[in-house]
């Protein structure tokens, strides 16, 4: 409320009970006006106050002038998927201020741009107007910037109102800016000017407050793809090549920026890891699919429709057993489809990725801190069991900042697989052949290019082969090396993250999840648990399908696959593959190109679970 | 033409020990005649008189008659065959395992002209050092006689028809694409493409020799370009090339006047000697004028067309060790644990 209005608010003369650290702000802003900086320093700020945050950044797939969203979530008892309620809504888009204004939960709080000249529809909401214009104007600031600089007006008012300290604010800047004084400054002082007007010019008639808390310790903010990128250098990337692509573009620009600091040859100096825009993704996996042949932990990353352009050379890279890692940040499909949605869609052509018989290793990080471990995690199983190996993100964890745990230095060495060099090829001696299964593990020896020994190559093929890599037409040839790859990965499934599972006593219905939907799913499980309902939850984090996975299924009523796809991709495979439990598995699908709520899971579980009643 | 089949007379072994027999590859499954089988004996001989180790040479193939040939030599060679069209990325990335191999790249005028198109001109835009050897037939063979991109314009086949289009000069393209060594030759002049091969191995850079190589199941028809009766008829070589090894006597007489010499940054030479006409394979603006011309005057230019010297390599783009990434361990590999803590401070 502006101290000279006089109209007096509907709700403002009510005692209301503060609404402490338990909110979400939503700024809806036009898309590339800049708000991005703005919302992260916020985010940042209340994160630096030890309260847990989320950001969610639902946006167009468009550079310049449609409409875009930023939640902030902030809960202290650290329930961060997104949620549906608006408490807060900063005004920023004249095109969307009716909608935006609706969306607000009664007695929500309104703070918007004062040059905005729709009525305010609603009478049951605290509103306060924001000069954004006339400050711009009156900092005195170049033409070019004053776009960026009108949203810093939200900043500080936004603070203000909401008591977000000043310090943590300028913090955020700092890290924003990696400590580059002129943005900063230029910033702050917009920000600063703006906290300054609203003490003197509004007062506070809401019931929504920060205040400082101590829940963030040991905790980091990151998005997936950076975690991925990062992991992906400590587990030893020496090859990545790639296209640009929403949502994984910031992968691969994560490791442009991070190869020079991270992946110094100790001995030499020099970089030990080689990154290349390919001139698209067919190139991109044709590139990586030659690195990990010549004995390089190689890798790419992409989204569905790149993801399909890389089929056929990633079935070539199953037959021909080339370790590859493929990272599919999934977005909203099929086709073009919504380029800056999220979705889980592409799970059914990775699993058989290729043409004729093939079965892929999928993983599924659950959270940012797993995109790191996996990240590195990956080329150890990649090159043990010398196949593709494609872990599967979304844009929710690639491009949005997450509260996480700190990343962890792996707790295993490499494992390079069986490579044999010179010496150990001379010990091996005349029992080597590429594909002869010495071991009968399934997994056989390899030689890598450069190996000096007369006898240590081989050529590798597309074409049929025998256990000598020799172009072989032979049935039993054909047969047997089929069998041996689906039982190579069959047998091996042990070496792969195991599911999480967590139980209440006597249970007999069960969820069953991957990905980015676990925030949203454990704020539904307790949510339902005050309802009454008893229920397990299993976390897949790879495929094949686990014998533990097998056994959870077996021992529920009935398991919920709750997943972010039309089809139910999960749900069918785990139907496929445990088929005595055929009828114990439901789907339960969410396919509206946004992130998973924690209400959504709840009037979905219980309307299917009325059924049974 | 299956020359590589026979015995090799007597086993005199070279430089680095080996005989010619170290150099050959499996019998070869394609057909009596074919030109790609010359190729691949001028590969073996090449290899063979360079006193090459075959370890340090690395073989790449799409799909297609031409990309089955590397089975046929260089037995001792790693090799892959990858997918259609898409040899060149395969290569891109695994010559990064060992940057000191030497990459030779077999491909066809499907596999180059039609499908790899846009793999082609990407791999020598980003000037792979490696040998790029397109077996030029303008037939599709395996798939038993269909027009490629290159098949003349014009051309009848049995179950085709008339060919409508225009063909595709695959010199042409690298020359545009800023190829760093260009030639053509033809497989019936066995001479030719041994020393062009030669050459080809010791160019720091893309080296794209557009072979005409005749099919001679499906496209070896005398009017045909791509037939040997053509190419005999139609040759004009733009010189009478040889390649001397570094530190090596040059052996050629010749007054003065009548050769060129490139000399390599390896120490070794081209030499070019003059026939009918005055040829400088350092002027790309000349090589795109005979180029133009061949195809006016239905003639089969062949020889050393372009040649650059300068501009840097894929490799020289990135700041490797001179040990063989592929053999970096862990240590070298994995940042060092203290190295965590400084990650997670780059976070918020």
């Amino acid at each position: 409320m502006t101290l000279d209005n006089t109209q007096t608010s509907p709700v403002g003369e009510k005692t209301v009970d503060e609404i402490v650290n338990r909110f979400s702000i939503t700024v809806a802003t036009v898309n590339g006006s800049g708000s991005q900086t703005s919302n992260l320093t916020l985010m940042r700020a209340l994160f630096k106050m030890g309260i847990p945050v989320s950001g969610k950044n639902i946006f167009p797939s468009n550079i310049q002038g449609l409409p875009t969203w930023y939640t902030i979530r902030v809960n202290d008892e650290g329930y961060l998927a997104r949620c549906e309620d608006q408490e807060i809504v900063v005004a920023m888009n004249p095109a969307t201020f009716i909608k935006d204004t609706e969306g607000l939960v009664q007695g929500g709080v309104l703070f918007y741009d004062d040059s905005i000249k729709s009525p305010i529809s609603r009478q049951d909401i605290h509103a306060y107007p924001m000069p954004v214009k006339q400050m711009v104007r009156d900092s005195g600031a170049p033409a070019n910037i004053r776009d960026y600089l009108a949203n810093m007006v939200y900043v500080g008012i936004v603070a203000n109102i909401l008591g977000i300290e000043m310090d943590s604010i300028y913090q955020a800047l700092e890290f924003h800016f990696k400590g580059k004084q002129k943005p900063i400054d230029l910033n702050w002082t917009m920000v600063k000017n703006a906290y300054d007007w609203a003490s003197s010019s509004l007062q506070k008639s809401d019931p929504y407050r920060i205040r400082r808390s101590n829940k963030t310790a040991g905790y980091i903010m990151a998005d997936g793809n950076t975690a991925a990128a990062l992991g992906a250098l400590y587990g030893g990337l020496q090859f990545a090549a790639w296209y640009p692509i929403t949502p994984a573009t910031s992968l691969a620009e994560t490791l442009n920026e991070y190869i020079p600091v991270f992946r110094k040859d100790p001995v030499t100096g020099k970089n030990t890891c080689v990154i290349l825009q390919a001139e698209d993704e067919l190139a991109a996996i044709g590139m990586v699919v030659g690195a990990g042949w010549s004995g390089l932990r190689a890798m790419t990353s992409t989204s569905g429709p790149g993801f399909s352009l890389m089929v056929e050379y990633v079935g070539l890279a199953y037959f021909s057993e080339v370790p590859v890692v493929i990272w599919d940040i999934q977005r909203i499909g099929p086709s073009t489809g919504l380029p800056t949605r999220t979705a889980q869609g592409d799970l059914t052509l990775a699993y058989h990725m290729g043409h004729g018989d093939v079965k892929h290793i999928l993983l599924f990080p659950g959270s940012v801190t797993e995109c790191f471990e996996f990240a590195w995690k990956a080329f150890d199983i990649a090159e043990r069991i010398q196949t593709p190996v494609i872990v599967l993100s979304d844009l929710d964890f690639g491009m949005n900042q997450w509260m996480t745990k700190p990343f962890e230095y792996p707790d295993q060495p490499m494992d390079r697989g069986k490579v044999l060099w010179e010496e150990e090829f001379k010990q091996m001696g005349e029992k080597w052949g590429r594909y002869v299964d010495i071991d009968g593990d399934g997994i056989t020896y390899r030689t890598l290019p450069g190996n000096k020994m007369p006898n240590a190559a081989y050529f590798a093929r597309g074409t049929g082969h025998n256990e000598l890599a020799q172009y072989s037409e032979d049935p039993v040839d054909w047969e047997n090396n089929l069998l041996r790859l689906g039982r190579k990965i069959d047998s091996h499934v042990s070496l792969l993250p195991k599911p999480l599972i967590r139980s209440v006593k006597e249970a007999n219905i069960s969820v069953i999840s991957y990905g980015s939907t676990d925030l949203a799913i454990e704020e539904a499980l307790v949510a339902l648990s005050q309802q009454g309902y008893t229920i397990d939850h299993l976390r897949i984090r790879s495929l094949p399908v686990a014998p533990e996975v097998m056994e959870f299924v077996r021992l529920h009523e009935r398991n919920y696959v709750i997943e972010l796809n039309r089809d139910g991709q999960l749900h069918q495979i785990l139907r496929t593959e445990i088929p005595d439990s055929s009828m114990k598995l439901l789907s339960l699908s969410h396919l509206d190109g946004l992130p998973l709520t924690a209400a959504w899971v709840v009037s979905h579980l219980v309307a299917n679970e009325e059924k049974f009643k | 033409m299956t020359d590589q089949l026979a015995q090799t007379p007597r086993a005199q072994a070279n430089l680095v020990g080996l005989t010619k027999n170290d150099y050959r590859g499996n019998p070869s499954s394609l057909c009596q005649g074919c030109g790609h089988n010359s190729i691949s004996s001028q590969i073996i001989a090449a290899c063979y008189e360079l006193n090459l180790l075959p370890e340090n040479l690395i073989k790449f193939s799409g799909i297609g008659c031409s990309s089955k040939s590397p089975f046929y030599f260089l037995n001792r060679s790693f090799g892959f065959n990858g997918l259609h069209g898409r040899m060149p990325s395969l290569a891109t990335g695994a010559m990064f395992g060992n940057i000191t191999l030497k990459g030779i790249g077999l491909s066809g005028d499907g596999d180059t002209a039609s499908i790899g198109m846009g793999q082609f001109k990407h791999i020598v835009r980003r000037n792979v050092p490696m040998v790029y050897i397109v077996e030029n037939n303008g037939v599709y063979g395996l798939t038993k006689g269909q027009f490629s991109a290159t098949a003349d314009e014009g051309l009848e086949l049995k179950k085709q028809g008339t060919n409508p289009y225009l063909p595709v000069d695959i010199a042409c393209e690298a020359l545009v694409g800023h190829a760093t060594f260009v030639a053509r030759s033809f497989a019936g002049d066995p001479k030719q493409v041994k020393e062009l091969i030669k050459a080809a191995l010791s160019h720091n850079g893309i080296a794209v020799l557009d072979i005409i190589s005749p099919c001679v199941t499906f496209n070896n028809q005398d009017t045909t370009s791509h037939s040997y009766s053509w190419g005999k008829e139609h040759e004009v070589a733009l010189h009478d090339l040889s390649y001397v090894p570094p530190a090596e006597e040059i052996m050629i007489d010749y007054e003065d006047g009548q050769i060129k010499e490139v000399t390599r940054h390896d120490g070794s030479m081209i030499i070019l000697k003059k026939l009918d006409r005055d040829y400088d394979p350092t002027n790309r603006a000349e090589a795109f004028r005979v180029l133009e011309e061949s195809n006016k005057d239905c003639c089969l230019i062949t020889g050393l067309i372009y040649i650059n010297q300068a501009p840097p390599t894929l490799f020289d783009l990135y700041n490797l060790p001179d040990e063989p990434l592929n053999r970096l361990t862990e240590e070298r590999l994995r940042p060092p644990r203290e190295t965590i803590d400084k990650v997670n401070s780059l976070m918020f």
